[in-house]
């Protein structure tokens, strides 16, 4: 599969810069993004393709990223949204990192979002940390293209929290 | 795949009749049994159909297999009882490799276990010997699984995660302490470096005075299927199919009870691949692992009959069953017809299977005991030799003791309640399960000619082939659960609100650091220069094509030499795979 590159001019700058303007809106950017040695990524694959379906603009970068590579990544390609996947248990190490990483570049706005096999007593610590949701196993893809939508929404209208849309599943119900 | 909607398998059968064979005996009493069919579905059927519409139009298998409504001998007309049944124990092994089945001996209850430190997962393997578990299951951490010493950068926030972790022989001296390596029988889930797990397992038998033609056990091998679906590569696929044969060369010549590979499908299809990819993709594999074993001037009988498989048992029951038939009747095949294997022991298709983690749900576990059930039956059902149940937690995070244990429990049950165990391959002569054991050997075929058509399963990879198949599978699924046309209870039908969490296993955070001690101890008690000049040994091997690096890579291992380094030099003269691209 290709991954779509749109070309650079006109799209590059500060993520939310112009603000969304109805017609003249460039499409949400995700990195999808596989942090750590794990190599579970059916999810990740799954996710990336709904998201691309929901008009996107979608970039994986395959197994065993380190949060620094990510980060650069994010600062590349100038996503809005950062979402990791992990199933190894190594999301709590390895999620607040590329938090670091991200922040380290003044990436600050970022959105980062996760997913994989993450208990519910780890969802506390990985939102305290700068993960903004936490869609476990069972999770849509439909909700995670909602959350994303409010999320940048919410941004783009400098407002900090985007409401509760993504929330059914973090909490491990 | 798949057939006009609304179709009957009776009906898909007579359109297939034209170029059809079965000229046979029996045609004047297939004829009027088509009359009669033709009757009840005028009549009798045609009656009910018109007041109550069937609740689908077109029924699916989750592999997308059309499931026809009522299946007839007309549908086994182009079966031929001793080709392509025949008996338990004798080719094509459709009904099962051992003559007995489970009445002489049940299978292997074999648990993947690993966790934290060596010592941790040592305490988890004697616990489960003692709740009368036949076969022990090494899980390693990722980083033992990529060749990277706990102490390396690459390892951190992942020491003793999934599994345990194992960076020098004092490591798995731990691990087995207290087992005679002579009286069990190990799987150990390693590829990319299995050559060095398997020195140090050796090693240690030896310094246990264990013979060596007595060590029992499977070390998984297959590094294909890293690249197709489990993503635990180290080296290109070349000097990795190097790798795979040289160890095969080995166990031939030192391990005559070692089964040299476990050539997978269970990580093919938890990628999302259907059943009849499962085994395309897996017998696909195997062929080219076969194929590059004779070029490496191995006797395909030498190494034939200590090939083992691994596959998947998934929630559609029937399909399952089919499945695990279909697959044994068509390595059989392929050995004898198409490699020329001559001993019946290497047409064997002799496997291990896990109950799908991907059926599993986060959201109330308790259900995914029965969904393992039905799996672990369908497994039995299908003839497997070995089988390991996962537990009801395993969607929220790794067992804990009381899940595993539930999980064992199933096993036993069927064992020795159900009365499962007790004929063999009691579906077999099942119209339906019959017609679908065929179905899927002929589609799973096409599959493996057109692999052949790319030029074999390593160029097949190499292009993407299966990799693009099985995205394709998993996103189609995806979209059926998300729209409601596939159900899964407690998630997408029959939810709840309130949930509660059963109790988590923890794994000791501290694992990491003190992992990274012992390390350095073992590093300042060993003999440096001659862990320097066996690695200098193994590189110069390395170097030179054909050279047997087993025997070297042992010589390393008995002097503490770490899999870091290890990897570190076959890295060095090997390179790393890139894979090419993402989506």
């Amino acid at each position: 599969m290709s991954v779509p590159r749109p070309a650079p001019a006109g799209v590059k700058g500060a993520p939310g810069e112009a603000g969304p303007t109805p017609g003249g809106k460039r499409a949400i950017r995700v990195l999808v993004a596989k942090p750590g040695l794990d190599g579970h990524d059916r999810g990740a694959k799954v996710v990336a393709r709904a998201l691309r379906d929901a008009g996107m603009e979608v970039i994986y970068t395959g197994l065993r990223q380190t949060p620094a590579r990510i980060a650069e990544a994010a600062l590349d390609e100038d996503v809005d949204v950062v979402g990791l996947s992990s199933l190894s248990g190594g999301h709590r190490f390895l999620f607040p990192r590329v938090v670091e990483e991200l922040r380290k570049r003044g990436l600050d706005e970022v959105i980062v979002i996760g997913g994989g096999i993450i208990p519910a007593a780890d969802t506390q610590a990985l939102k305290a940390a700068g993960v903004r949701a936490v869609f476990g196993p069972g999770s849509t893809a439909s909700e995670i293209v909602e959350f994303i939508r409010a999320a940048v929404a919410g941004r783009d209208r400098d407002v900090v929290e985007p409401g509760d849309q993504g929330k059914g599943r973090e909490e491990g119900t | 795949m798949v057939g006009e909607a609304g179709r009957g398998p009776a009906e898909s059968r007579e359109k297939g009749r034209e170029k059809g064979p079965t000229e046979g005996r029996d045609k004047g009493k297939t004829d009027s049994l088509t009359e009669q069919r033709r009757k009840w579905e005028a009549e009798t059927l045609g009656r009910v159909l018109g007041r109550f519409p069937e609740r689908e139009e077109r029924f699916e298998s989750l592999s997308g297999l059309e499931v026809g409504r009522l299946y007839t001998p007309e549908d086994l007309e182009a079966h031929d009882y001793l080709r392509d049944l025949g008996f338990p124990g004798e080719f094509p092994f459709t009904r099962g490799v051992q003559p007995t089945m489970y009445r002489g001996r049940l299978w292997t209850m074999r648990q993947y276990a690993g966790f934290g430190s060596a010592a941790e997962t040592n305490r988890r393997f004697k616990y489960l010997l003692e709740q009368g578990q036949s076969g022990l299951s090494v899980a390693f951490d990722l980083p033992t699984q990529v060749g990277y010493d706990s102490d390396d950068p690459m390892a951190e926030g992942e020491v003793g995660r999934v599994g345990v972790a194992v960076d020098s022989l004092a490591d798995m001296e731990t691990l087995f302490d207290g087992i005679p390596l002579d009286e069990v029988s190990t799987s150990m889930t390693i590829n990319a470096p299995a050559a060095v797990l398997l020195a140090m397992y050796v090693a240690l038998a030896e310094r246990q005075g264990a013979p060596l033609d007595k060590l029992a056990g499977t070390v998984q091998n297959d590094i294909l299927k890293e690249y197709v679906a489990r993503g635990a590569y180290i080296f290109p696929p070349e000097p990795s199919m190097r790798l795979v044969t040289d160890l095969f060369a080995y166990c031939a010549r030192e391990l005559p009870a070692w089964n040299s590979i476990s050539i997978s499908g269970y990580h093919i299809r938890e990628a999302g691949a259907t059943a009849v990819q499962e085994v395309a993709f897996t017998l696909a594999n195997g062929v080219a692992y076969v194929e590059a074993a004779v070029r490496a001037g191995l006797d395909v009988d030498v190494f034939g009959p200590r090939l083992s498989f691994f596959l998947g048992s998934h929630i559609d029951f029937l399909e399952e069953v089919a499945k695990f038939r279909a697959a044994r009747r068509l390595w059989a095949r392929l050995m004898r017809d198409r490699l020329g294997a001559r001993d019946p022991r290497s047409w064997m298709l002799r496997f291990h299977t896990q109950t799908a983690g991907s059926s599993l749900t986060a959201q109330q576990p308790l259900n995914n005991v029965v969904r393992t059930t039905l799996e672990a039956l369908a497994a039995v059902l299908g003839g497997t030799q070995s089988l390991h149940t996962n537990s009801f937690d395993e969607a929220l995070a790794l067992p804990s003791e009381e899940s595993v244990m539930v999980a064992l429990r199933t096993q036993q049950i069927l064992a020795y309640e159900s009365g499962v165990a007790d004929s063999v391959d009691p579906l077999g002569g099942s119209y339906l399960i019959e017609s679908l054991t065929d179905r899927i050997e002929a589609e799973a075929r096409k599959y493996i000619e057109e692999i052949d058509r790319l030029g074999g399963a390593v160029a097949a990879i190499e292009k993407g082939f299966m990799q693009r198949e099985i995205e394709e599978s998993a996103y189609r699924y995806q979209r059926m659960v998300e729209d409601g046309r596939r159900t899964v209870v407690g998630v997408n039908k029959f939810t709840t609100r309130q949930e509660r969490t059963p109790p988590l296993l923890e794994v000791d955070p501290e694992v990491g650091r003190r992992q990274r001690e012992a390390l350095a101890e073992v590093k300042r008690r060993r003999d440096r220069r001659a862990v320097a000049a066996r690695l200098e040994a193994l590189r110069e091997a390395a170097r030179t094509p054909g050279e047997p690096l087993m025997p070297l890579i042992l010589d390393a291992v008995r002097e503490y030499a770490t899999l870091g380094e290890i990897c570190g030099v076959l890295r060095e003269v090997f390179g790393e795979y890139e894979p090419a691209g993402g989506l």
